[in-house]
């Protein structure tokens, strides 16, 4: 287990203040202006030199990300932008670190911004974290009272932050979308090439970032990259705030390190499966858009993106969903699958006519009123769906699907021969479209 | 995507109250000045929180002081689903129905709210009451989660919810966060980790020498 004082949110669940004072105390805004002394190189080789991966769900390495910027401000100003539209089912770990640790990321921002030669950076939280989003402004304002962000401030770097926010949109956490909607549009996905890094918000060189990366990159700083680096397997390094929902003892949220095995994260930190472990059925391992495990994978998964993706699952955002056998899998999936349907922007033909039609097939699957050959077709779409679209919701909507056909086909398979039986019937109603 | 489409039954007018515009101008500051529309959001956000929802007239009236046609307003207001484009009641329920709320008992929690309030976005005879099922509210182990008048229930079980509604009908406040008393998101029983007394004792403050510093800082 990791020991607490490797621990990066002190706050996790609140039980200390959030304020600027107390989260003086646990260690944030201390070195900032060294950090920002030795300049943007160091401060961005040192987040490499760390290991640090992207914590919102694609694990790609945040130094490299931000070395993506243009080495020179021209006549366009650079942003930073992070991303805290939380919205993949299973996730709130933003949530904790706004409302319990806002500072940490706030001095993140700053260090980041620096690095990549931003005079200002939004804050997107999503629209319904509204209590979480005033502890954020509440945090912000503290901040530019001590002068630690602001123009002219302590640390020699004018800095604005601000805070915006969305309305209930899920697709607003890719990032194009999410610059989309910030500048007052419907949030559906630009194409890239032009990445943001060129043109991101106003045509403006931007970064978007995670909550969870930023704010853990000033301790990173502080404490050292070896420290941060020595803490998880190679390329799997640091610390990683886990999201445990679903059949467990006691659900919470915990900071962990990375590669911890996944049945010590649940019997160590949630009291195990409700049941025993015997009684696992199968682990979404990280957030609604990575294919399910079973149990037995469950048994040896590492949490980390290469044992995972080894899994033909991923890392995610690192939200574990847990089922015990009681669970009905295949309607567990009709509802993540519903979720794409309702959250789909309409952009790509694929994904706004895939979603619904992969939703429909699945409720009927549910039921057991299905044909056995539909079970390959509804492969087929999910696979003409992943790949065929500008972002990734297309292929968030297919692995769901595409996990639970890998290992719960013999499920589907006994539902629809048991509706079969009941009924006496052998030829059902196909609906599929609408 | 979901389909949705303004009331037919609009008001004449709308106007901010001096206190909102205030808050509407904070919003409008927040972005460069060529970019007005940014606000919108924001903006459409604030209507609803004084009209309860947001009606034609308020969408033309943001489109004037945005200087947006009024179409980006309309597509704004349509596309984001937390946008009432109908009355709701003066208490609204946001009902988490994802897969990790419904493996911790929200399917029961909608039975609740179909027996006391009614169908979704139904509001009750006396105005009080309206519901809708929504996507993932982010707060999954507090499963399962109902957002009251924006702020999170968590941990709920039926009997709680029947609670909290019997409490709103009679007037009274209801308190957010876990209904059996978790803190927010620690498991059960309380913390296991961060109980380490020198984390808060106050020496993380105390001066440091970065690591690695390079030898002369540019």
């Amino acid at each position: 287990m990791l020991a607490d004082k490797d621990r990066i949110f002190l706050n996790l669940y609140g039980a200390h203040g959030a304020d600027l004072a107390s989260a003086k105390a646990r260690g944030a805004w201390n070195g900032t202006a060294d950090m920002i002394g030795a300049g943007r190189d160091w401060i961005i080789a040192q987040v490499k030199e760390s290991g640090l991966r992207g914590r919102g769900g694609a694990g790609f390495p945040t130094g490299l990300k931000w070395s993506f910027m243009p080495k020179q401000v021209t006549d366009r100003p650079h942003y930073l932008v992070v991303n805290a539209d939380e919205s993949e089912p299973g996730t709130c770990k933003d949530r904790d670190i706004m409302r319990h640790d806002p500072h940490l990321l706030i001095e993140g921002c700053l260090v980041a911004s620096f690095a990549m030669q931003a005079h200002a950076c939004y804050i997107y939280v999503r629209g319904e974290y509204v209590a979480e989003r005033e502890a954020l402004e509440k945090a912000i304002r503290e901040a530019y009272e001590a002068r630690l962000i602001g123009k002219g401030n302590i640390h020699g770097w004018d800095f604005d932050c601000y805070v915006h926010h969305g309305a209930g949109a899920y697709i607003c956490g890719e990032e194009t979308a999410l610059l989309e909607s910030l500048e007052g549009k419907k949030g559906q996905p630009r194409l890239k090439p032009p990445f943001p890094a060129n043109s991101g918000l106003y045509g403006c060189p931007t970064t978007v970032n995670n909550v969870e990366s930023i704010a853990v990159a000033p301790t990173i700083i502080r404490r050292g990259a070896k420290w941060f680096a020595g803490i998880g397997r190679p390329n799997n390094t640091g610390t990683k705030v886990f999201c445990i929902s679903g059949h467990v003892n006691r659900p919470c949220n915990v900071e962990e390190a990375m590669s911890i095995p996944l049945r010590t994260l649940l019997e160590e930190h949630c009291g195990g499966v409700i049941g025993g472990w015997g009684n696992l059925k199968a682990v979404i391992p990280g957030g609604s858009s990575v294919r399910m495990i079973t149990a037995a994978m469950a048994e040896e998964a590492l949490m980390d993106f290469d044992s995972l993706s080894a899994m033909k699952s991923g890392l995610g955002t690192a939200a574990v969903i847990v089922m015990d056998q009681s669970t009905d899998v295949v309607r567990a999936i009709a509802r993540i699958a519903y979720f794409y349907k309702h959250e789909s922007c309409g952009q790509c033909t694929p994904c706004r006519e895939g979603t619904g039609w992969m939703w429909r097939v699945l409720e009927r699957m549910a039921r057991g009123e299905a044909e056995h050959r539909e079970i390959d077709l509804l492969l087929d779409v999910a696979g003409q769906v992943e790949g065929h679209t500008i972002c990734a919701l297309g292929d968030a909507a297919a692995w769901p699907v595409q996990g639970l056909i890998r290992h719960f086909r013999h499920e589907i398979e006994e539902r629809i021969d048991r509706y079969r039986s009941a009924k006496g019937v052998h030829q059902v109603k196909l609906v599929a479209a609408e | 995507m979901s389909v949705r489409r303004l009331s037919p039954d609009q008001p004449a007018s709308f106007t901010f109250r001096p206190d909102v515009l205030e808050t509407a101008h904070w919003w409008c500051a927040k972005y460069p000045t060529e970019r007005k529309q940014s606000a919108i959001i924001p903006l459409l956000w604030l209507v609803q929180k004084q009209e309860g929802w947001v009606s034609e007239p308020a969408i033309r009236a943001l489109a004037d002081m945005l200087e947006m046609p009024v179409i980006r307003v309309l597509e704004v207001a349509t596309f984001y689903t937390m946008f009432h484009l109908a009355p709701v009641g003066k208490h609204h329920f946001q009902l988490c129905g994802t897969t990790p709320c419904v493996l911790r008992g929200a399917d029961d929690l909608k039975k609740v709210c179909r027996k006391r309030i009614g169908e979704k976005f139904a509001v009750t005879a006396d105005g009080l009451f309206s519901w809708e099922e929504v996507e993932c509210l982010g707060a999954c182990v507090n499963a399962p989660v109902v957002a009251i008048d924006d702020l999170y229930h968590e941990d709920l079980s039926p009997d709680d919810l029947e609670k909290v509604i019997d409490a709103l009908a009679r007037g009274e406040a209801i308190t957010p966060g876990s209904a059996r008393g978790r803190q927010t998101s620690a498991p059960d029983g309380g913390a296991r980790t961060l109980t380490d007394p020198t984390l808060y004792d106050g020496s993380l403050a105390t001066p440091l020498t970065l690591p690695n510093l390079p030898e002369t800082a540019p």
